[in-house]
Order: C-alpha cells, then sequence, then structure tokens
C-alpha cells in the first residue's frame, strides 16, 4: 500500500479517472459505467518527501477496478442475471434497486461474474440465488472482506463467493459500505456456513453483520483494539537488529507503490 | 574407565556434577506444538528419527510431569498468556527449548499478530533456528541441552552464574551497534 | 467447597461429581480460564447447579495432546455426555494475509506455503493459479509445470492423509499406528526434498510454473518410492479398517448427514463420506485434471470409519495420478517449466553449486560479466517484482481437507492489495458442534480427528 493521502491533494473523481489500467483492462469498456477508485498512487520508485530525483514525484495515478460490464456477458452468466430478474421480479423487487451492477472480468475464458449487490437486498438474493432451480447456488465458500480507504462512501466491501454444485458454476456478490455505517445484514439465515465467516470479516475489517447469531471476535483476543487486516492499520512489525543495521518493519521500508 | 576399574571402590565427585549426570539423561519433555514445527517435532519422536534413543520419545501431555518446554512454532498474542501458563505448571527444575525462528525471534511473521520471540514470555535456554529445523536439528539442539544440564551449577553458585550472566549481558554491545562483518 | 453448600443441595441420587456452587462463594479466590465468553458459561453453569441438574463445563485445549494443535473446545458435560460443544479458534493466527499485502506478488508464495503446514504446495498452487488468471496467462504455462505440480500436489496429499490417520490413531492410544503413517510421511519427504530443498514449507511453486525443474533421477526415485508407500498402506489398513477395538470407537461416531454438510459448507472427505462425489478435481478442473485417469471415492455412513476408509482410498487414487504424471514427465523432459514471457519468470536457474546450494554459476556469469542490461533486469524483477492488472480473482482447488478457495485483489502494483484464503479447516470446525453434542466425551476426540483440522490453515 502506498502511503496514505495526506489530505492536501484530494483523491481524484470518478471522471477524472482515465489512466490506462483503467478503461483498456475493463471488459465492455465503450459500455456506461461507473469506476470505483481504489487506490491513488503518488509517484513512482517509493521515494517520498525529499530525494525523489526521479522526476515521477509529482505523478498521480488514480487505480481503479473494473466498472460495469455491457451485455451480452458471455457464457453462462447472461443466462444467471435473466433468471435471477425474474426471481426478483416476482418478489417484487426491481433488478436495479437490489444488483448495483454486473461486472464481468477478468477478459477471457477464465472470466468470474461478480454481482455488486445493495446490502438491503442481499439476504433476498442470496435466497434466490440458493433456492431456485435454474440458479441454485447451494454452496457458500464463506465471506472475505477488502478495504478500499480511497472508495469514498464504500469503504469496505463484504465479497461473498457462491458455488453451485447442481450446474457447476461459481459467482461472488459484493456488498461495499460506508466506513461510516458498516452494517451488512447477516446471511447465516440463508447459508449457516458463513456464521464464522462473518465473525472473522467482522473481526479483521469491522463489518457489523446485523442479525448474526454470536457477532464476537473469532481469531484475535477479545480485548483487541481495533481491526488488524483494514488499510489503516498498521502491520505492526518492530525494527529487526542486525550486526550494525537494524532493517525496520516491511511497511516502514522504501517500497515500489 | 569402566567402574570396575575404579581402584578402591570409591568416586569422588561434587553433586553438582552428580546432579547434573542425572538430570541430563531423565529430561520429560512437555507436548506442546504449535505450528509447522510441532509436525517436525512429532517426526523426531517417529520411527526415523527415533528420539526414544535419548531417552526422551515420552512427551507428556501434562506439565506437571514435564520438565522440558519445547515451543515448537510461532507463538500468538492470544497464545501467549496459555504458553507463560504452561511454563508456570511446569515443576522445576525446568527447561524451555525455542524450536524454529518463529518462537526464537518472530521469524517472517514481523507483525501485529506474533510474539517477537517467546523469551518475551519465559525464559529460553536453547535456540533451535530453522523454518521449520530438520528432526535432526531438534536431536542436536536438544543433546546440546543435555551438555548444557549436565555443566549446570546448584544453589548458591548457580545463583551467582545467573548474575554473572546478567551483569555480562547489560555490559554487552547492543548487536546493532557492532563494527565490522556480519559473523 | 464449604459445607452449608453441599447441606442445602438435596442428595436424591447419586452424583459422579459434587455441584461446583462452593467455588464461586464471594471471598473464595478461584483460578480459571479468563476471556471469552467463560465467565458466563461457568455462571449458568452454577445456576443450572443450583436447580439440580449435573452441568460441567470442561476446557479442552488449547493446549491438549489430542486436539491437533492450538484448538480449544468448550464442552458442556453431563455425566460422559457432551450437550454443548464450542469451538474456540485464534491461537496460531499470524497475520499472513496482512503480511502478503506487504510483499511481492512471487513473495507471496513463501506467506501461504506457512498456513497449512501439511499440506502446503496447495495453498502454492490454488495462489499460483488465481495470479496467473489475473495475469491472464492461465494458458501459457507449460505444460511440464502443470504435472510437476500435480505431482506434488498429490504426493502431498497422501502425506497430509497419513498424519491425520497416523495423528488419529495416536489420539485413540495406538501408537502404532502413528508411527506406521510418520515412517510412511518420511519417504514422501525426501522426493519433497529432492525436488524442492525443503521437507516442509516448500514455496516451490512460482506464478507462472515452478521454481525449477525436478532432479533428472526424480523419476526413478519416485518409481521406488511408490511400492513401498503402497506396502504402508497397505499396513495401516490391515492395522485399523477390520480392528475391533478402532470400529468400536468409530463406528457410528460423529455423524454428519449430506444436509448438515451442506449447510455447513463441510466439503472434502467429510462431505464424500456421505455419498456425494464432489471434488473441485473433477467439477472445476484445473492444473490439466481432467486428462487424468482416477476416481472419486464415496461412502455412504457419513461416519468417523468411513472418512478414515475414504483417506485410505484416496491415497490409492492420487498414487495412481502419481503414475501418470511419472510417465508424462518421462514425455516431456527437457521441456520448460516456467512461462515464457522474461517479465514474470525469474531469470535465476537455481541449480546445486559446491556447497550444496545457489544459483547456476552460468547465469551469474552473465549477469555480472557480460550483460548489465540482464543485470538490471534481474534486479528489478526480483526486488520490485511484476505487475499484475487491476482486478480480482477466485481460485478454488481440491484441498486434502476440503475445498480451498483464495481470493485476490490487485491494485495493479507490485504486491497483492488483498489476499484471502477460505481455508477448508477453518471452516470443517464449525461442524464440531453438530458431530460432538449428544455423543460422549471420548468421541469428541475421534470426531475432531475425523474433521481433520490444522490449524496453521483455521488461523492462518
Amino acid at each position: 500500500m502506498s502511503p496514505a493521502n495526506d489530505g492536501t491533494t484530494p483523491a481524484p473523481q470518478p471522471e477524472e479517472v482515465s489512466g490506462p489500467r483503467s478503461a483498456d483492462l475493463v471488459s465492455g469498456a465503450h459500455a456506461p459505467h461507473t469506476l470505483e477508485v481504489v487506490e491513488v498512487r503518488t509517484g513512482m520508485f517509493g521515494t517520498h518527501g525529499s530525494g525523489d530525483t526521479s522526476g515521477y514525484g509529482g505523478l498521480v495515478q488514480p487505480v481503479a477496478m473494473p466498472g460495469a460490464s455491457a451485455r451480452p456477458y458471455g457464457s453462462w452468466f447472461d443466462e444467471v442475471v435473466d433468471v435471477l430478474a425474474e426471481v426478483l421480479a416476482e418478489a417484487g423487487t426491481r433488478f436495479d434497486d437490489a444488483i448495483e451492477r454486473v461486472v464481468v472480468d477478468p477478459p477471457g475464458e477464465h472470466a468470474e461474474l461478480t454481482l455488486h449487490v445493495h446490502r438491503d437486498h442481499l439476504v433476498q438474493v442470496s435466497q434466490a440465488l440458493r433456492d431456485d432451480q435454474d440458479l441454485r447456488f447451494e454452496l457458500s465458500l464463506g465471506v472475505s472482506g477488502v478495504h478500499y480507504p480511497h472508495d469514498v462512501g464504500r469503504e469496505l466491501h463484504a465479497v461473498y463467493h457462491l458455488t453451485s454444485i447442481t450446474h457447476g458454476r461459481s459467482l461472488r456478490l459484493e456488498v461495499a459500505v460506508p466506513d461510516a455505517d458498516p452494517h451488512v445484514p447477516s446471511t447465516t439465515s440463508v447459508y449457516p456456513t458463513n456464521d464464522w465467516h462473518e465473525r472473522e470479516t467482522w473481526d479483521f475489517f469491522g463489518i457489523v453483520f446485523d442479525g448474526h447469531p454470536a457477532l464476537a471476535r473469532i481469531e484475535m483476543p477479545d480485548d483487541w483494539p481495533g481491526h488488524p487486516q483494514r488499510k489503516d492499520y498498521p502491520l505492526g512489525g518492530i525494527p529487526v537488529e542486525y550486526k550494525g543495521a537494524t532493517v525496520p518493519p516491511p511497511d516502514t521500508r522504501r517500497s515500489y507503490s | 574407565m569402566g567402574i570396575e576399574e575404579a581402584p578402591s571402590g570409591f568416586l569422588l565427585t561434587s553433586i553438582e556434577d552428580l546432579a547434573g549426570y542425572f538430570r541430563k539423561a531423565s529430561l520429560w519433555p512437555v507436548t506442546f506444538g504449535l505450528a509447522c514445527c510441532a509436525i517436525e517435532m512429532m517426526a523426531a519422536g517417529a520411527s526415523r528419527f527415533d528420539l526414544s534413543r535419548f531417552g526422551m520419545e515420552v512427551f507428556r501431555a501434562s506439565p506437571r510431569q514435564a520438565d522440558l518446554m519445547i515451543v515448537a512454532g510461532r507463538v500468538s498474542q492470544k497464545m501467549a498468556p496459555v504458553v507463560r501458563q504452561v511454563y508456570d505448571q511446569m515443576s522445576e527444575p525446568k527447561w524451555v527449548l525455542s524450536m524454529g525462528v518463529c518462537a526464537s525471534s518472530g521469524g517472517m511473521f514481523n507483525n501485529y499478530a506474533i510474539v517477537q520471540g517467546v523469551d518475551h514470555i519465559v525464559p529460553v535456554d536453547i535456540y533451535l533456528p530453522g523454518c521449520p529445523p530438520r528432526p535432526e536439528m531438534l536431536i542436536n539442539a536438544i543433546l546440546a541441552l543435555h551438555e548444557q544440564i549436565g555443566d549446570e551449577p546448584l544453589g548458591v553458585n548457580r545463583k551467582e552464574a545467573a548474575k554473572a550472566a546478567e551483569a555480562k549481558a547489560l555490559e554487552a554491545t547492543p548487536t546493532f551497534q557492532m563494527k565490522g562483518m556480519l559473523r | 467447597m464449604s459445607t452449608s453448600a453441599e447441606q442445602e443441595t438435596p442428595r436424591t441420587a447419586p452424583r459422579s461429581t459434587r455441584p461446583p456452587v462452593g467455588d464461586f462463594d464471594a471471598g473464595v479466590p478461584s483460578f480459571e480460564a479468563s476471556g471469552g465468553d467463560w465467565a458466563d458459561i461457568t455462571e449458568s453453569a452454577v445456576a443450572a447447579a443450583a436447580l439440580g441438574e449435573e452441568r460441567i463445563v470442561v476446557n479442552m485445549g488449547p493446549q491438549h495432546p489430542s486436539t491437533h494443535g492450538v484448538l480449544r473446545l468448550m464442552l458442556e458435560i453431563d455425566g460422559e455426555t457432551v450437550t454443548e460443544a464450542r469451538c474456540g479458534i485464534g491461537y496460531l493466527h499470524t497475520g499472513i494475509e496482512k503480511n502478503m499485502e506487504y510483499r511481492t506478488w512471487t513473495q507471496g508464495v513463501t506467506f501461504c506455503t506457512r498456513m497449512d503446514y501439511l499440506a502446503p504446495i496447495f495453498q502454492e498452487t490454488a495462489y499460483c493459479l488465481a495470479v496467473e488468471k489475473l495475469l491472464g496467462i492461465t494458458a501459457d504455462v507449460p505444460e511440464r509445470a502443470s504435472v510437476i505440480r500435480v505431482l506434488m500436489m498429490e504426493l502431498n496429499r497422501v502425506a497430509s492423509h497419513l498424519v491425520c490417520l497416523g495423528t488419529g490413531g495416536n489420539e485413540m492410544g495406538a501408537t502404532t499406528v502413528m508411527t506406521i503413517g510418520f515412517t510412511a510421511r518420511e519417504e514422501i519427504l525426501r522426493i519433497f526434498e529432492a525436488v524442492t530443498g525443503l521437507r516442509m514449507n516448500n514455496a516451490y511453486v512460482r506464478p507462472g510454473g515452478v521454481s525449477t525443474d525436478v532432479p533428472p533421477d526424480l523419476v526413478e526415485q519416485v518409481r521406488s518410492t511408490l511400492p513401498t508407500v503402497r506396502s504402508y498402506l497397505s499396513q495401516l489398513g490391515d492395522l485399523m479398517l477390520a480392528n475391533p477395538i478402532f470400529k468400536g470407537r468409530l463406528v457410528g461416531v460423529g455423524h454428519l448427514s449430506l444436509a448438515g454438510c451442506m449447510a455447513l459448507g463441510v466439503t472434502g472427505p467429510v462431505l464424500r463420506s456421505t455419498g456425494l462425489p464432489y471434488d473441485v478435481r473433477k467439477s472445476d478442473p484445473y492444473c490439466g485434471y481432467e486428462t487424468y485417469d482416477f476416481d472419486v471415492p464415496t461412502a455412504d455412513g457419513a461416519d468417523c470409519y468411513d472418512r478414515v476408509v475414504l483417506r485410505l482410498e484416496e491415497c490409492y487414487q492420487s498414487l495412481k495420478i502419481v503414475e501418470q504424471c511419472l510417465e508424462r514427465l518421462e514425455a516431456s523432459a527437457g521441456q520448460p517449466v516456467m512461462v515464457g514471457d522474461r517479465k514474470i519468470a525469474w531469470p535465476a536457474q537455481l541449480a546445486v553449486g559446491s556447497d550444496g546450494q545457489g544459483n547456476s554459476l552460468d547465469h551469474i556469469k552473465e549477469i555480472m560479466g557480460t550483460s548489465m542490461e540482464a543485470l538490471i533486469h534481474h534486479f528489478k524483477l526480483v526486488t520490485e517484482g511484476f505487475r499484475v492488472p487491476v482486478g480480482q480473482a477466485w481460485q478454488t482447488i481440491e484441498h486434502p481437507r476440503g475445498e480451498m478457495g483464495v481470493h485476490l485483489v490487485s491494485d495493479g502494483g507490485t504486491r497483492p492489495y488483498r489476499a484471502h484464503f477460505r481455508d477448508p479447516s477453518f471452516n470443517n470446525l464449525q461442524a464440531v458442534a453438530a458431530m460432538c453434542e449428544g455423543g460422549q466425551v471420548a468421541d469428541v476426540v475421534v470426531a475432531v480427528a475425523s474433521l481433520d483440522p490444522v490449524l496453521g490453515g483455521v488461523d492462518r
């Protein structure tokens, strides 16, 4: 992680984003999409402050995750999205309300389908994905948290990976919530296996899973302050002493950004 | 010299030497496997390496019956109180072998979760490097510890030796201030 | 124990132990394990004791010889019957996922290999497959590299199952099972040492291929080892499968039905012991598993005994795959084991030097003597690493303990933005409550051993 933005330069907004690695790598790049800035990289060779004679010190490069894809998504993705839209419509939910966007990435034959779900509809969507016979994603492979401090208003992401043993498919659900209001409904009613995974995500990222039966820390001691795998939590190493030298811990070393 | 050749049926020795001689050959380790090193510790006790050649195959499940704690693996902040409690429950005299770099210094896991060396929690008698050390290395470390135990002073002498060691350590130049080649 | 409490408690029925009321009187110093909901549990146990119920909470672990490492079990027992079982984990949390965010993509292998230390090759391969997916070079990985990966993974599966069976036997008091298991494992570790230089924590698989080619005499070495491993496996089978004591301890114990497995996301041998032949090697093949001939063994007893049978059978199936790998290794001798892209593959070729380790002398001569560009390239690639396009990837593989998943997020830099491992043991441990409650205390040990949790993988 490059050092956090010190506040003097505001993070570039989505419409300014035009780096070579933002649009080119997105499949369906010409489709209308919003980009989420996940990282703002300054400089090039890891030196910050004084001493940068590289000439790249003023470089500011925003990094955005792949944006929404356009139809056809390819493979079985269209079918699953259509069926899901149908099932949601039967329950009286508009597809666009529940699913913020559909992303197919990385390009190529190993593309993965990601559904960005609005948190109010997460339980409903996962229930539909599990129960409908044409979807039948019966196996949940857990929850993974990601902290994007530069994705303003959507800092914390909870990522769910679902697998359909019946149809041999797997997809990803992603829910983004602001750091100020880190509440996501618990999916343990649909997938009991997510119990420990949600506890782990709470432990490491501070995402509160509402409705979880016992949301307690699982990996860290109960009285541990903070959520250690967030980007604003330091790695916490100590300097290592060698003969004639001291090596700082990895997070405070000079690094290539 | 065989015992039959003792000229008059008498042997003169010091109590320290005699106690050390007996103690070093009757170590009972406590089962204290934590991570990868624990598997190598188990391998050291199994057939190919056979720790029982040195009278140590009986790993005791209860710390009350053991006098050697082999800290085999990374010690997390959450595990640290448990390590200390197990150590406290062992009866004197007792020794600690820090097996592997993680237990000795934190190793490659220089982060929030791992205690940077088990010597922050318990006094360590011998450090064993390696990630993980091979079973042969563990056996070698145990034999080196045997020698150390055999030469251990008793009573007043022990306190004096400890004081001398502490004074020497306090006077020593910190490693990072040393000059010259790395070795 | 105060005597007054004893007088108040009516002795209506014979008890095996006295209720622990007196220990919690004010002013009486007591020592107890602290942290978590331990205090609540003991208080509720006291409340139940006051009602005349015999309710004892036993803390098993984190340092206990039969909990497969630093697992803590909190058991509420009624006599010998377990009425409630809960797990406490996190005693080996190492922060590996966070540490990986500060190292290059290639160095990440060194960290993830130390997660589940009984199956290091599986974490490495899963991680590298995910990185390759992000890089878009999955199809470019040379055939020989995939064959070597499969060979190493299958040997590793056998080694892992051997430890599972061995320690499982040891926990029931069958030391011979353990010594046979570990002796057979040594045979496989010798192969690992010949290939990677290390017995454990190999860091052998790299994004784009494997770090170095196998030694020229490996095929003969493996061929001569396989009969030995087979004979040890058959010894284990002879010792366990028809043994009345063994069957008495395992048959019908730790039952978990298919519905229970699916709800709890339990995969691997535990799921297959319910009769569902779900194996990622078949359902979503990677590393060319679709081209190998092997079966997915299943059973229908869904108990601990069936899981032992399945693990033994899986070992034989793995050896069958290993034999096919050997044929392919012979056919592909001399072919590359790393992608052709010199911006990803490390230039250094490893070779055994006069001191028994080191890089190839030819390569050192080239970078130090003839080509400055080669030296710069080497330096940049090793210290800075390669960049990986923005995005996220998910890769699952069939781990000895179940389905393992790797979730990687890249911000286009030289280091992972986030690496998350869905370890099967972490997930499977959730089933302890379902498998143990209602059984005997002694069955808890058997049930946990049949899940085969490795706490390094659970806590990461």
